[in-house]
């Protein structure tokens, strides 16, 4: 089975997956805050192949792409990355990129390579469902779940589409704008999760703008499966890249306290969904 | 155009959810006022007594004479605000104001896309917002002096390689964050569909007028046609009522150093198939898919990608691409400025260069026009800079 249906198989809690930059800010570093993650009790991790132009990203990971591409980053790097994972532990990944990085490498060779490495599951931030026929192919051979994106904006017509065609969760963009961590859950949010949660069996995760334990309490009283923090995890990194073992503790303890928020959420969803 | 916003295999629609919606109600409006005769009327309307059209085709005695062949300037640089841009723009403002959206936000390199739809923004009275590469705000500063007396927000973009490709993220950046208000205005026949068609449509008046202005001069169709390439809108909009019709049609993009150098905007002639702004198209970039820096004296011309439906011309070899060093486009400005008392853009200079350097190939009796794109006044600190006046 997928280490992703897996997951949301067994919990009855909100999942908390948690993003990093691959290669942010080097190499032996990502691994290390990858790590830090897992102890702290993340669910799901999510990794990103950085990109040059990042479109859909906050200020915050632009940065953290940048420091990873100037660090050498490539996407062979980051699957040696998720290799390294995977030795210690069962933790499922997701690789989150942009079109153009899959498109280069070749979408036979990327899924066959990232399935090799360990990935569970791939979103192409950039390549929505019109343009993904070869990708979803391609995934289902390797046994990939492909991960979509739903929007405030999304119509109805479109989101059965996506929703027939989206596998492992539904990533729910929380509001219109790039990725980063906001203050308040908008009421956008709360909305989407009430249209969609009775449409799909499919597990839904909330990002964009999650950052607080707060949002957590929000999201799951909402019945959603899964919060998505990146900006606040990347902005960890971003405070204490000279100094690693601040790093780890500090990134161990968000975690820590997020996770605990959402074990304390326990009853508020059920997995046969 | 084998399938809805695809030249071939090039285009589509590579863009974040959030924009999805936005882009098929951008369509649906398109489509909607194409067919209302009120739009098109009005649209005519200010393309004649508004912003100068139609431009002459000028015939370049002095050039005709010193290159030995009958050369032309179709004469975009006398359009209002000094560039083909404002086509596109009167076009695209219209559409925002017939949507019902009153902020409009854009990207410029070199500045003229920002100043047209500046002007048209003031025009119709829509707010706009222009984001600009530090760098570009820098060389171009004459013309952010002209966006801000105009009423433009001009944003600097300190991101990436703080040029025209770091000002369209950042205007995507906006846009995907205010897609329900905002109307982006895009520069150039590039980003997702329907951007491509709708502006090659709109910038398509150019090869329309020419074609009437060199039959009614010469009672026949030009031996050859010569136009810059940066993203491709004064090219396209050249080129489109030519392709299929015998005429040879040259593309000339920025150079830079030397292609070899590796610093240089000439994506047709040394790119790879990619995807960035929403489309797949040629592509300056790395092993990895990784967009490269580019460098050309033409701020205008200095973006690692290229509309796709150029793409698809290269392809199909229906359009010859070349590249022109910032020498040689500096030298053709002087060369112009020089035997015609015509200040090109940077730009355009670069379409001038080729022509000389082609001049060779063709007979007395040739005819051969260039899509002179834009003026260079805006370029002038830039030209002095570079190493100022020529003996």
């Amino acid at each position: 089975m997928n280490r992703i249906d897996r997951v949301f198989e067994s919990l009855n809690r909100p999942a908390f997956i948690a993003f990093l930059v691959g290669g942010d800010p080097d190499r032996e570093g990502c691994v290390q805050a990858a790590k830090s993650l897992i102890d702290g009790g993340a669910d799901i991790l999510e990794l990103g192949i950085p990109f040059s132009d990042p479109v859909a990203d906050g200020p915050t990971i632009q940065r953290a792409d940048l420091r990873a591409l100037q660090g050498g980053a490539n996407p062979a790097m980051v699957l040696d990355i998720v290799r390294e994972i995977r030795d210690c532990s069962d933790l499922p990944v997701v690789l989150l990129t942009y079109g153009n990085i899959v498109h280069r490498r070749g979408v036979e060779r990327f899924y066959r390579e990232a399935a090799a490495s360990g990935a569970d599951g791939v979103l192409i931030v950039d390549m929505p469902h019109e343009e993904c026929r070869d990708v979803l192919e391609t995934a289902e051979r390797y046994g990939m779940r492909q991960i979509f994106l739903v929007a405030p904006t999304t119509s109805e017509e479109r989101m059965g589409r996506i929703l027939a065609s989206a596998g492992g969760f539904v990533y729910l963009v929380s509001r219109l704008g790039t990725t980063g961590g906001r203050e308040q859950l908008s009421d956008d949010t709360l909305e989407m999760i009430g249209r969609i949660r009775p449409r799909t069996a499919l597990p839904l995760a909330v990002g964009f703008g999650i950052s607080r334990a707060e949002h957590i309490r929000a999201c799951a009283a909402a019945g959603v499966d899964a919060v998505i923090v990146g900006s606040a995890i990347v902005d960890i990194v971003e405070a204490t890249l000279h100094d690693r073992t601040a790093m780890q503790k500090e990134l161990r303890d968000y975690v820590r306290e997020m996770t605990e928020t959402a074990k304390a959420c326990a009853g508020t969803r059920r997995p046969e969904r | 155009m084998a399938e809805k916003g695809r030249f071939g295999k090039y285009g589509g629609q590579y863009v974040p959810e959030t924009l999805m919606e936005p882009l098929l109600a951008l369509e649906d409006a398109y489509a909607r006022a194409c067919g209302d005769a009120a739009f098109r009327d009005e649209l005519r309307r200010y393309l004649t007594e508004y912003a100068g059209r139609p431009t002459p085709l000028t015939y370049c005695a002095n050039v005709s004479r010193i290159l030995g062949c009958r050369v032309y300037l179709k004469r975009e640089d006398l359009l209002h605000g000094g560039a083909h841009k404002l086509n596109n723009t009167l076009g695209q403002a219209l559409l925002a104001r017939y949507m019902g959206k009153r902020r409009v936000i854009a990207e410029t390199g070199a500045g003229q896309h920002g100043v047209a739809t500046a002007i048209a923004c003031a025009a119709l009275g829509l707010d706009s917002v222009v984001y600009m590469g530090e760098t570009d705000v820098q060389r171009q500063a004459l013309n952010v002096y002209r966006m801000r007396i105009l009423g433009a927000e001009v944003i600097p973009v300190a991101s990436g390689t703080r040029t025209l490709k770091d000002a369209v993220n950042e205007a995507l950046r906006d846009w995907v964050t205010n897609a329900r208000d905002t109307y982006y205005l895009l520069g150039s026949v590039v980003g997702p569909h329907p951007y491509p068609t709708m502006i090659r449509d709109f910038q398509k008046v150019i090869g329309e007028e020419t074609k009437q202005q060199v039959l009614q001069r010469e009672g026949r169709l030009p031996d050859a046609i010569l136009a810059c390439v940066g993203g491709g809108s004064n090219a396209i909009g050249m080129f489109h009522p030519f392709v299929g019709e015998g005429v040879r049609l040259v593309g000339v993009e920025a150079g830079g150093r030397g292609v070899d150098t590796g610093e240089h905007g000439a994506t047709l002639c040394a790119g790879t198939e990619g995807i960035l702004h929403g489309a797949l198209s040629y592509l300056l970039q790395d092993a990895d898919g990784q967009v490269r820096a580019t460098h050309s004296v033409a701020a205008g011309l200095d973006y690692p990608g290229v509309g796709p439906e150029l793409s698809c011309l290269k392809d199909e070899k229906k359009v010859e691409f070349v590249s022109v060093t910032d020498r040689e486009a500096l030298d053709a400005f002087h060369f112009l400025a020089r035997t015609e008392g015509i200040l090109p853009a940077l730009e355009s200079a670069h379409a001038v260069a080729q022509v000389r350097r082609m001049a060779g190939e063709f007979d007395r009796d040739a005819v051969v026009i260039v899509n002179l794109s834009g003026r260079g006044d805006k370029d002038v600190t830039e030209v002095v800079r570079m190493g100022g006046l020529q003996a």
